[in-house]
This record gives C-alpha cells, sequence and structure tokens, in this order.
C-alpha cells in the first residue's frame, strides 16, 4: 500500500537524522510534547528556531567582519545560537558552536572564521533534512482512525524507543501521546 | 500533608517562566502547561518585576489575582540576569517566599553553588526536561509556604560541608544534598 511505503520513508528518513548525529534526544522530547491539541507543535518550534538562527547567523557574520574581533561579543552570539540549538536537538550545530566558542575563549580568529563556516554548513544541512521531513509529514497527513488504529496495533514493537515512536508519530492520533508515555 | 493530591480538585500551580530566547519559551511554556502548571512566560526580568507589580514603588502589587507560586528563569540573559532577577525577589518582602528556579546550559558548581546560596530553590541544567519538572512538582507541593522558609534560611545561613568536598558530582547531586538540608 503507498500509504505504508510513505509512513516507511517517512520514518526512515527521520531515523537516518539521529543515526547520522544531526538530532539528539532533545528532538524526541520535543516530539513527546506534541499532541492532538498542538499536532504541529515540533515543526513550530522548529520554524521559531530557523527565524531565530537567520538573525543570529547574520549578526555573528558582521561581527567577524569588524577588526579587530571582538570575541566576547563574538562568543555571547554564539552562545545564544547555540542555546536555541540545544533546544531543537541540533546535535552537529551544537558541536560546532562549542567549537566556535573554545576558539573565542583562545581569542583565535582564524579559528573563529573557520568553524564559523562549519557552524553554517551544519545549520543548513539540517535544515534541507528538517524541511524535507517535515513536507514529507504533511504530505501524507491526517490518516482515517480506522486504518490508523491498524497500523498501530500491527506495527508497535517494544523492542527500541524507536520504532515506538516512528510508528505512532505518523498515524497523527492523540493516542500517539499516552503510548509514548507508556514507556 | 503525607501524600501529594494530583488530582484535578487540586489548584494548578502558576509558573512565572523569564527567558530571552523565543524558542526556549515556547519550549518551556509547553513543558508546563503539559505538566498541568498555570503559566504565564516573559522575555527579560524587567517584564516579569513588571508582572509581579514590584518595579512600581507606587503601584501595590495585584497580588491575589495573579498570584505566582513558582519563578523560573533563564541565568544569561540581557540587560537584567536570572541571577539579579533571583536576588531582587529573594530581597522584595512581599515575594521572597516565591520558590525560584534557575535555569542555566552552563554546567558550572560555582555557579550553582552561587544561585543556591542566594536562595534558589533548584538549578536546572537546559535543556529542561518533562521529568525536571515532575520533580519540581513534586518538592513544590509537599513543602507548604514555612517549610519552604525554613529551607531558604537553611540555604543562606548554613555552609554545607559538602562544599568542602573537591570531588566531582553533578549538579542532580548537588541539588539532592541540598534538598536534605
Amino acid at each position: 500500500m503507498e500509504r505504508n511505503q510513505m509512513h516507511r520513508q517517512i520514518a526512515n528518513t527521520r531515523k537516518l537524522m539521529f543515526d547520522q548525529g544531526y538530532l539528539d534526544e532533545q528532538f524526541i522530547q520535543l516530539e513527546e510534547l506534541q499532541d492532538g491539541s498542538n499536532p504541529n507543535f515540533v515543526e513550530e518550534v522548529v520554524t521559531l528556531y530557523y527565524r531565530d538562527s537567520a538573525r543570529f547567523l547574520s549578526n555573528l557574520d558582521q561581527a567577524l567582519e569588524k577588526r579587530p574581533l571582538d570575541f566576547s561579543k563574538l562568543d555571547n552570539l554564539m552562545h545564544q545560537f547555540k542555546g536555541s540549538s540545544t533546544s531543537i536537538g541540533a546535535k552537529k550545530v551544537k558541536t560546532e558552536c562549542t567549537h566556535f566558542r573554545n576558539y573565542c575563549n583562545a581569542r583565535n580568529a582564524e579559528g573563529c572564521k573557520r568553524t564559523f563556516q562549519n557552524v553554517k554548513k551544519e545549520y543548513t544541512t539540517l535544515r534541507k533534512k528538517l524541511e524535507a521531513y517535515f513536507q514529507m509529514s504533511r504530505q501524507v497527513g491526517p490518516v482515517e482512525t480506522a486504518y490508523a488504529s491498524s497500523v498501530v496495533v500491527c506495527t508497535i514493537r517494544y523492542d527500541t524507543i524507536h520504532s515506538l515512536h516512528l510508528n505512532i508519530i505518523h498515524s497523527n492520533l492523540p493516542l500517539r501521546r499516552c503510548a509514548a508515555r507508556s514507556h | 500533608m503525607d501524600t501529594i493530591n494530583l488530582s484535578s480538585d487540586a489548584p494548578e500551580l502558576h509558573v512565572l517562566a523569564v527567558d530571552d530566547s523565543n524558542v526556549d519559551r515556547k519550549v518551556i511554556e509547553k513543558l508546563l502547561r503539559i505538566s498541568s502548571f498555570k503559566v504565564t512566560v516573559v522575555e527579560s526580568g524587567s517584564r516579569a518585576l513588571q508582572y509581579l507589580g514590584l518595579d512600581q514603588e507606587k503601584k501595590s502589587p495585584r497580588f491575589d489575582d495573579l498570584k505566582v507560586n513558582l519563578i523560573m528563569t533563564d541565568y544569561s540573559m540581557p540587560g537584567m540576569t536570572g541571577f539579579e532577577l533571583l536576588k531582587k525577589i529573594k530581597n522584595s518582602s512581599t515575594f521572597r517566599d516565591i520558590p525560584v528556579v534557575i535555569m542555566s546550559s552552563e554546567n558550572s558548581l560555582i555557579r550553582i553553588d552561587r544561585c543556591l546560596e542566594e536562595g534558589a530553590e533548584d538549578y536546572l541544567l537546559k535543556p529542561v526536561k518533562l521529568s525536571d519538572l515532575k520533580r519540581l512538582k513534586d518538592s513544590i507541593l509537599k513543602s507548604g509556604s514555612e517549610h519552604t522558609g525554613q529551607i531558604l534560611t537553611r540555604n543562606r545561613k548554613h555552609k554545607p560541608s559538602d562544599c568542602l568536598d573537591l570531588s566531582p558530582s553533578s549538579p542532580q547531586q548537588e541539588q539532592t544534598k541540598r534538598a536534605r538540608l
């Protein structure tokens, strides 16, 4: 069934982001906060993150143009960007932010400029993956209750937490929250 | 109160959350609502003081209708830091009994110690989790306002012996140690 295939594709896309280290446990925390009353919560948070990130990255770009570099200001700006990145579970982005801050503390201008390119690269990569993931999820849309229940009942496996999440999230049922809590 | 009454009859605790990050405000608000708290979120320490009515000497605080049971504040904020906000609240005769929790991405024992010495109820490492809030809620519900007052006084005066312990310990361990004071 095509819908089943799409569900599997979405689940695989999601799993890959975790397996490849783009996302960490915090993203799952956000998913656990999503429910029937707020079914797009994760996407809303991530969209807010893109908006704030555009501002932080632009400010960092400008600050890196100044001579001499104000390392304290750079560190402060990156601290804020790192904070939001951490809040959405952006694992690789967070790591690059840490490298940047280390170079700030060492007052190493070349290091800062180099790692900032890495920060931007990881941010762009993650954003593309998340945008594709949410777009796929939206295309599948809310599933009819009867079909969804059968998907949930037949495919729940308790061997790994990720499997449990994958199947339930794509059924788009309020049931998702109760079942997710059962672990 | 031996048992915690978490039935729907129990009044909801009202939390005032303070954070300058848009993303973190959205997340903490959701975390708190899901944990069955009533939530007010503001973006700065000065807004928090405005909300409490502390900033204006002429106006008396609208204490009754917006009784705040808990304040959760980010540590690093432009303008007034969470630490400065904590001090202002603890120095206020009206609001000093409201527990204040600090949230921070920095796992610094020095910072944690400073905050707890200044009277913070707890210090949570960001990103804050549902389990952190559950623990917090249980501890707030368990302590009546008198008990909380005692704990705060003890925190200020008492130099815990584990301050001299130089072995690394997680903030959670520090918090558990403090809670036992």
